[in-house]
């Protein structure tokens, strides 16, 4: 089997989904830990619309960071993370059907769906699904969205996310992702090295506490100033809901990077998840607040 | 005629089958029989993607029944009884009219045509299928839907060859099944008989047995966990079993390690040579027909390098700070809110494991300041005693909880920390001691296997329930969020299996409700585990359980004595001196027996044997001589209780007489209190 570089796994499993009626999107451009996070499905899962995306999201978790020197983990990796909402009867077989698209044989492999449910308490959002397993692997995180924002969901999307190293590293048979080859005659640790070398001396070493929780408060400060002006507003198809949302994503990462930092004892951590669970909730609730206007108008 | 239900699910969770099939099968027998179609024993099975239930014998329709309808009275205008007719599908002249014991009324026979099981089955089943138990449901078809565990995708519903219509979630019932995802077809027709067969064809056994049985066919000898083989069993329709390796420098890594990330992480079977030692080998159980090419062997292998890999990794980043550095690091990790830091809890230990250690020294004798002061210095002499180890290990028994190791296998702690000391250079002693504290970690675990681990395991685990008593965390009902009732279930263990003299109804500090708690786990273990009878631990119990060894003598010799002919019959009587104690409201203080005021005959003479049986008792060797002694008063009792009235008019005497039975009653209930027992005489009640 000659096997598919990096970026052809990721341009086929794109034109896979393209096909299947998903919106092909390019990155957020604000910092996240996962694809959930992004308003394309944190703020698209809210609400009766149905909606269908695929997009590839570079994930950040500070903590996972290992200066370039573990073979499986990295600061940050490369999700891709496909949106069904609501959910097609034939979920499962579509997503094999992705599989096989990138030259798995799924009749000469083993695949299992194995319990797993997920949850981002900072985001008040939960789903049950699975891990799905291809030879003892964990490739793919399934998951059937029950509520965002603390907000039961009118149509129930199905998440699939993609972990991309390791799916390329497994396709290509090399036991490291910086082994993985990005396009030919570049390897992922060409790419990527420098990157996971820095923020790992950034993230553990250098980032200082007092600016990063000075930061955190800023963002966290507009977030809130801008939820109450939007309860206050008359004008509320217009308010600018996603830039809010920006400060509550920024919390996100600030938070994660002073937890790596070891910068959050474990009590101060719930309260901290709570400041941001309550701002991520509260852009919800507004959002489908605001929809509702959008559709009088519309 | 024959049932067939198929459930068709996406893959629902293994451990969920069992309790989901057995909730089925009862509520369809229950159907059945509640509707007169039939009491059938019906058959249960499951794989991932399918419940199913079939039964044989279902009647077909069910029997048409009679009875008698009463109308208006036989006055009544005839408007009236039209209309009754008319409701009854009659004309009034088909009426009839008869006495329904009070007054002449219109009347009719009503008949009932039985309803055919296909209806009352297609009816029914839909909110049968939706009740079924899960502990985590989900919906899929939008806000307000149906709920499952997971999408329901096809139903077959046959009676026979009919079909049973309905729809569960907008997927209607039919008679097409769905094979193996990759190996069988999406769908295919089955009928009662063929659909275990057909599953076959299509690479699903349905038979959970017969896929246990293909997983044990492995010719590598693995490690038998029944935990994982039916994890297995129910995560597979076509299960095949491969055999892979891994190099064996991996098995330099502690073999807990090596194990938790084969079983736990990968769901592999660990395999081990004849002497118990790991080879560097695993079996794998996969959902296919067998791996000609070894990819999947391979893929394995790869993924349990890497996750070998990290667990050097872990393993060599942690040695960088030892256990005693990384105490320090506790004061930053939290136990619990209200309970303050590990590194508090730690230092709680530290003192309550010296306590422990003076009291079996000293078994029964208090602890004074001084003792502990003595054992603080033998502590600070540094390793050699007891106090050394016991305290040294309790300082650094939670110090893996900050380790990168524990972090990745939090079900490790304790054993990490243990195992990270030895190569740390601490003394086999204290390393055995932090390996072990958490035990038993389940009723079949075992106690920790040296004395510093046993008074360790106490320490913590009675740290933890103080604590959590102390600030009002305390278990009700099934809400258990700190496990307190393994923790208190623990102790007991340790301290009868481990043959510990610990007064643990003192080392509760005076609290009550943490006393009641305990007192119902060493209840729950005599009973339970060891198999007492209840009325015989409630009696023992009741005479004191600060010493669970003591109270496992005493259990011991009232279970031998029990069966002897004066035992029961004296329990009586005591519960009878207990009411007329009672009733007469004798307190006792004070009141010692007057000699002059006994009567001779039965009262003298059982004044005699009791103290005879009084001094006997005293230099009897042991608890069941002493019953024995005890029973033998049996006769005297009776008798007294035939000849004499306790009641005796002259108020002295009568004070006299309530005295002896209460010397009588107190004296003999150190061992237990009889009038706890449950006779014969009650049960027949």
């Amino acid at each position: 089997m000659s096997s598919l570089s990096f970026q052809e796994i990721v341009l086929k499993l794109k034109q896979y989904w393209g096909e299947r009626g998903c919106i092909v999107q390019e990155p957020f451009d604000v910092e996240v830990g996962a694809g959930t996070s992004c308003p394309e499905t944190f703020l698209r899962a809210l609400g009766p619309k149905p909606y269908r995306t695929a997009y590839v999201q570079p994930s950040r978790r500070p903590a996972d960071g290992r200066y370039g020197d573990n073979p499986n983990r990295l600061y940050k990796h490369m999700q891709l993370q496909v949106i069904l909402k609501p959910t097609p009867a034939d979920v499962i077989e579509q997503y094999m059907g992705s599989l096989e698209a990138i030259g798995i044989d799924l009749r000469k492999h083993d695949l299992k769906l194995e319990e797993d449910n997920w949850e981002n308490p900072s985001l008040g959002a939960w789903g049950v699904g699975w891990q799905v397993m291809l030879d003892g692997l964990e490739i793919t995180q399934f998951t059937y969205f029950q509520q965002c924002g603390g907000i039961d969901l009118e149509l129930v999307p199905a998440e699939i996310t993609y972990g991309l190293e390791r799916l390329t590293a497994f396709l290509q048979g090399v036991d490291s992702v910086y082994d993985i080859e990005w396009t030919r005659g570049v390897t992922y640790r060409d790419v990527r090295y420098t990157d996971e070398l820095q923020y790992s001396v950034y993230n553990f070493e250098l980032a200082d506490i007092p600016t990063l929780w000075r930061l955190f408060e800023i963002h966290e400060n507009e977030a809130r100033r801008l939820l109450t002006l939007y309860s206050e507003t008359t004008d509320k198809k217009r308010f600018p809901l996603l830039a809010t949302y920006d400060h509550v994503l920024k919390c996100s990462n600030l938070f994660n990077t002073l937890d790596a930092r070891g910068a959050i004892s474990v009590t101060e951590r719930v309260g901290v998840i709570g400041r941001i669970r309550k701002l991520a909730v509260g852009v919800a609730e507004s959002w489908v607040d605001q929809s509702a206007y959008q559709e009088q108008a519309a | 005629m024959n049932l067939l239900l198929e459930i068709g699910a996406e893959e629902i969770p293994d451990s969920m089958l069992a309790e989901a099939l057995d909730y089925l099968g009862g509520a369809i027998a229950g159907l059945l029989k509640e509707h007169q179609l039939g009491e059938v024993s019906v058959r249960t099975d499951a794989t991932p993607r399918r419940l199913v239930v079939r039964a044989e014998g279902v009647i077909a329709r069910q029997p048409d029944s009679e009875e008698r309808v009463w109308g208006p009275a036989a006055n009544a205008p005839a408007a009236a009884v039209a209309g009754f007719a008319k409701k009854q599908g009659l004309e009034p002249g088909q009426l009839e009219i008869l006495s329904d014991g009070k007054a002449e009324k219109y009347s009719c026979i009503r008949k009932t045509e039985g309803r055919a099981a296909n209806k009352i089955l297609a009816d029914a089943l839909p909110q049968l299928v939706l009740k079924t138990p899960f502990p985590k449901s989900m919906y899929w078809t939008g806000k307000g839907g149906v709920r499952f565990i997971r999408p329901i995708r096809w139903i077959v519903a046959l009676l026979d060859d009919r079909l049973i219509p309905f729809e569960i979630a907008g997927v209607p019932s039919g008679n097409e099944s769905s094979g193996h995802r990759k190996l069988g077809e999406a769908r295919f027709p089955v009928t009662y008989e063929n659909y275990e067969q057909k599953l076959r064809e299509n690479f699903v056994i349905l038979s959970a047995d017969e896929r246990r049985a293909r997983i044990q066919a492995v010719p590598t000898k693995y490690k038998c966990d029944n935990d994982l083989l039916n994890t297995l069993v129910n995560l597979t329709e076509w299960p095949t079993p491969i055999t892979g390796t891994f190099d064996p420098e991996f098995l330099d890594l502690p073999k807990e390690v090596l194990m938790m990330v084969m079983r736990h992480h990968q769901k592999y079977f660990a395999v081990e040579s004849r002497d118990g030692k790991l080879e560097p080998k695993f079996v794998a159980v996969t959902n296919t027909d067998g791996d000609p090419e070894g990819l999947i062997r391979h893929g394995n292998e790869r993924v349990l390098r890497a996750r070998f890999n990290d667990a050097r990794f872990f393993w060599n980043a942690d040695q960088k700070r030892p256990l005693s550095e990384r105490v320090q690091d506790l004061k930053n990790v939290t136990f619990q809110a209200k309970l303050g830091t590990y590194y508090e809890k730690t230092e709680r230990m530290d003192e309550l494991v010296l306590i422990l250690l003076q009291h079996v020294a000293n078994p029964g004798k208090p602890v004074t300041e001084a003792d502990i002061t003595a054992a603080k210095v033998r502590y600070a002499f540094g390793p050699g005693s007891l106090e050394f180890h016991a305290v040294r290990a309790s300082r650094l028994s939670k110090a893996d909880l900050t380790t990168e190791l524990v972090k990745e296998f939090t079900e490790l702690q304790g054993i990490i920390g243990g195992l990270y000391a030895r190569v740390q250079g601490e003394p086999e002693e204290v390393a055995t001691a932090i390996y072990d504290h958490y035990k038993p970690v389940s009723m079949e675990d075992s106690i920790p296997r040296t004395l510093a681990g046993e008074l360790l395991s106490i320490a913590d685990k009675l740290d933890t329930l103080r604590g959590c008593f102390r600030v009002g965390l305390i278990p009700s009902g099934s809400k258990d969020p700190f496990a307190l009732r393994r923790a208190a279930q623990g102790i007991v263990r340790i301290l009868v299996e481990g043959k510990l003299r610990l007064p643990i109804q003192t080392l509760c500090e005076g609290n009550l409700q943490l006393e009641e708690f305990l007192a119902e786990r060493v209840k729950y273990y005599f009973r339970e585990i060891r198999g007492f009878k209840y009325d015989e631990v409630n009696a023992v119990l009741v005479s004191g359980w600060d010493d669970l060894l003591d109270v496992e003598e005493r259990l011991e010799a009232v279970r031998a004595v029990r069966p002897t002919e004066n035992f029961e019959p004296l329990a009586a009587s005591f519960k009878r001196i207990r009411n007329i104690l009672r009733q007469a409201g004798f307190e006792g203080l004070g009141d010692s027996l007057q000699d002059r005021l006994l009567e001779s005959g039965p009262e003298r003479e059982l004044y005699e044997a009791f103290e005879v049986t009084r001094l006997a008792c005293k230099v009897l060797p042991d608890y069941r001589s002493r019953l024995e002694q005890v029973a033998s008063l049996r006769p005297k009792v009776d008798m007294f209780f035939d000849r004499i009235l306790v009641n005796a008019p002259d108020p002295a005497v009568r004070q006299n007489r309530l005295t002896l039975l209460h010397h009588l009653l107190a004296e003999f209930s150190t061992i237990a209190d009889f009038s706890e027992i449950v006779t014969n005489s009650q049960e027949s009640k």
